[in-house]
């Protein structure tokens, strides 16, 4: 059998490809779909935990179905941000919009 | 090695690889669809943790919904084929080094705190009691998410509603 922790290495791996992507991508949309990576790590992580440790009312899959569920929110609100970005800016790379930097 | 190790070692280079293409593709349309691949592997993972129902969440929701947005919003923005064009800002060396102590930090968590639950609970077929559990003990989550949903969909449709002419 897979011991617990190799899937927590895979999914610490994926949390922090995602996390270099979110800190080095220039493309809005770019970011965005590191944040969902990132998200894909959390859940396989709660996934694995309600696989292999001791409960008793699938709180590790329960609170999967919730983070997906706020990641899809958060995905919907996110890009029409980037819409109205690329509306007001013509672009949409995060490090030409800079209206608040002093 | 059995198969289900052969399998999951499959799986994660798999997953890995796709995900490794999302944050370095230059193309951002490739990202897109590296991403798709990325969603089905972390979905096979799941069916590999007996969690059938996710699975199938994982791919209607992720590969069917939030890719599409994805690629409706690069259509609706970027030039698509900008070639020449930097796709990481100057933080990157430091974003990596950062990035990867995370990796090395939470490695050294998993190998020290989680090696004694190393063996799988028995299997347990859980999409029934998941059902039951999400109307009885969790139904006040279960409408809370569903307004925040409709909030969500209000507020993106106010966000990318274009602007009226003022007269």
């Amino acid at each position: 059998m897979v011991p617990l922790s190799h899937y927590l290495i895979l999914s610490a791996a994926l949390f922090a490809i995602g996390m270099f992507g979110a800190l080095a991508r220039r493309n809005a949309i770019g970011i965005l779909m590191a944040l969902e990576l990132m998200f894909n790590a959390v859940n396989l992580n709660f996934v694995a935990f309600s696989r292999y440790l001791p409960q008793t009312m699938l709180q590790g899959q329960i609170f999967a179905i919730f983070v997906i569920t706020v990641a899809a929110a958060e995905a919907a609100v996110g890009l029409a941000i980037v819409l109205g970005l690329y509306r007001n800016f013509k672009t949409v790379n995060v490090d030409e919009i800079n209206l608040m930097k002093g | 090695m059995t198969v289900t190790q052969a399998v999951f070692f499959l799986l994660a280079a798999f997953t890995l690889g796709a995900a490794l293409l999302v944050v370095l593709a230059t193309n951002i349309v490739h990202c897109a669809i590296a991403l798709v691949f990325t969603f089905f592997g972390v979905a096979a993972l799941y069916v590999l943790l007996d969690a059938e129902f996710l699975a199938a969440v994982q791919v209607l929701l992720y590969v069917g919904g939030i890719t599409i947005l994805l690629l409706f919003a690069i259509m609706l923005t970027s030039r698509i084929s900008a070639r020449g064009v930097k796709i990481m800002n100057e933080q990157a060396g430091i974003s990596a080094l950062v990035a990867f102590a995370i990796f090395a930090l939470m490695v050294f968590a998993n190998l020290k705190g989680f090696v004694l639950a190393a063996a799988p609970l028995p299997a347990s077929y859980a999409t029934a009691s998941l059902g039951k559990l999400l109307l009885t003990t969790y139904v006040l989550p279960f409408e809370v998410v569903s307004i925040l949903l409709l909030a969500a969909m209000v507020g993106a449709i106010i966000l990318a509603k274009r602007e009226r002419e003022k007269d």
